[in-house]
């Protein structure tokens, strides 16, 4: 067996930023927190039957974007605000001013299969067919969204 | 078209690189992640550096035990490999769950401590002589010695000297389990697989050998 699993520490140390990116940009910045602790947790859990030559950031994406998605779903049902540029937890938020508000609450408007394709291409840098697998739907299915999205980006931004 | 397009792609493109940096809280988050798994027992096996007189040990335990102290000259990326080959790739670094370790191998290293009351795990161990051999290692006392014939013969194999040499050789938890208190039956200290300096000056720390210069690289 020449392929083998890395130690899950390397794994968890080689995507932490993209899931936190893509987390923080997805549900906002005191819930990303949670996401990334839940998106890690079952990660780990079903480690050890990742098939080694598959592709762990896909993979690993594929599970935050299933607990954004619950957290989407959370937020919805108790009717909180979906932009959160205020940290809960106290602590400061890098550049906060940076922040386009405008284009963030046209990004968390769009509907879900569109949001995560966007932010799966622009935060996480998937390829279309990674996207595709980590939403669950063709390659061709999730080119459209991400077309169909930017299309509906564009129109509030530039407008 | 295309340039709306490309002004929304560069809009979100710029919003990647500033908005949501990872960094510093993703490194946080993922210590809490790593803390927590090993808390949780969902991570099978933990690590953590522990500093020490020779430089920064790697020390790893599973639920069981102790299973590994590694050299500071050991490559940690092999080590970690072999025990993801051999127990499991769920493997994370979480320092606060070794606190007892590091806290005995500092009293020991401070010549405060004379045993290690601590739990082993000899899954890196292999076979059941070589196993036998570091069971009979572990059982000399803090400032005795044995020779390698003698731990040969306890293990159970009177003509092993070589065979049980091998096994101290690769013992994977030195120091803890102490093969460097195994010598040659003239006197001559043998091997050691972390330096022949090192088994030197455990051993006369432990008063089993005179002092000789300081030599504590």
């Amino acid at each position: 067996m020449s392929e083998q699993l890395p130690p899950f520490q390397r794994f968890l140390d080689g995507h932490r930023d993209v899931v936190w990116r893509f987390l923080v940009s997805a549900v906002g910045p005191s819930e990303a927190e949670d996401c990334f602790q839940e998106t890690f947790i079952a990660a780990l859990r079903a480690y050890p039957r990742l098939r080694p030559d598959s592709n762990p950031r896909a993979w690993v994406l594929t599970i935050a974007q299933r607990k954004a998605l619950d957290a989407h779903r959370r937020r919805a049902r108790a009717a909180l605000p979906v932009a959160d540029p205020e940290a809960v937890d106290g602590r400061p938020q890098p550049a906060p001013q940076a922040r386009d508000e405008g284009l963030w609450e046209a990004v968390h408007a769009l509907p879900a299969r569109q949001r995560s394709a966007v932010l799966l291409r622009y935060m996480a840098d998937l390829p279309h067919r990674d996207i595709a697998e980590a939403i669950g739907c063709s390659e061709e299915a999730a080119r459209r969204s991400l077309h169909e999205g930017l299309t509906r980006l564009r129109k509030v931004v530039v407008a | 078209m295309r340039n709306e397009h490309l002004t929304v792609e560069t809009a979100l493109r710029r919003e990647a690189r500033t908005a949501a940096p990872g960094g510093d809280r993703a490194a946080a988050a993922a210590r809490r992640v790593a803390e927590r798994a090993s808390a949780e027992g969902i991570a099978e096996v933990t690590y953590s550096p522990a500093e020490s007189p020779f430089g920064e040990l790697l020390l790893a335990a599973s639920s069981r035990g102790l299973l590994r102290v590694a050299f500071p000259e050991e490559d940690v990326d092999s080590v970690l490999e072999r025990i993801a080959r051999r127990i499991s790739p769920r493997i994370v670094e979480a320092p606060a769950r070794m606190d007892r370790a590091r806290r005995e191998l500092d009293e020991y290293f401070a010549g405060g401590r004379r045993a290690f009351d601590l739990e082993l795990d000899w899954s890196l161990v292999g076979g059941r002589f070589g196993r036998r051999v570091l069971e009979v290692a572990s059982e000399i006392p803090y400032g005795g010695v044995l020779s390698y014939k003698e731990v040969a013969s306890d293990a159970g194999s009177p003509r092993g000297s070589r065979a049980a040499g091998n096994a101290l050789g690769s013992n994977p938890i030195p120091i803890v389990v102490p093969c460097h208190r195994v010598l040659h039956s003239g006197g001559g200290l043998g091997g050691y697989g972390g330096g022949l300096h090192r088994k030197r000056w455990l051993l006369e720390l432990e008063g089993a050998l005179a002092p000789t210069l300081p030599a504590r690289d």
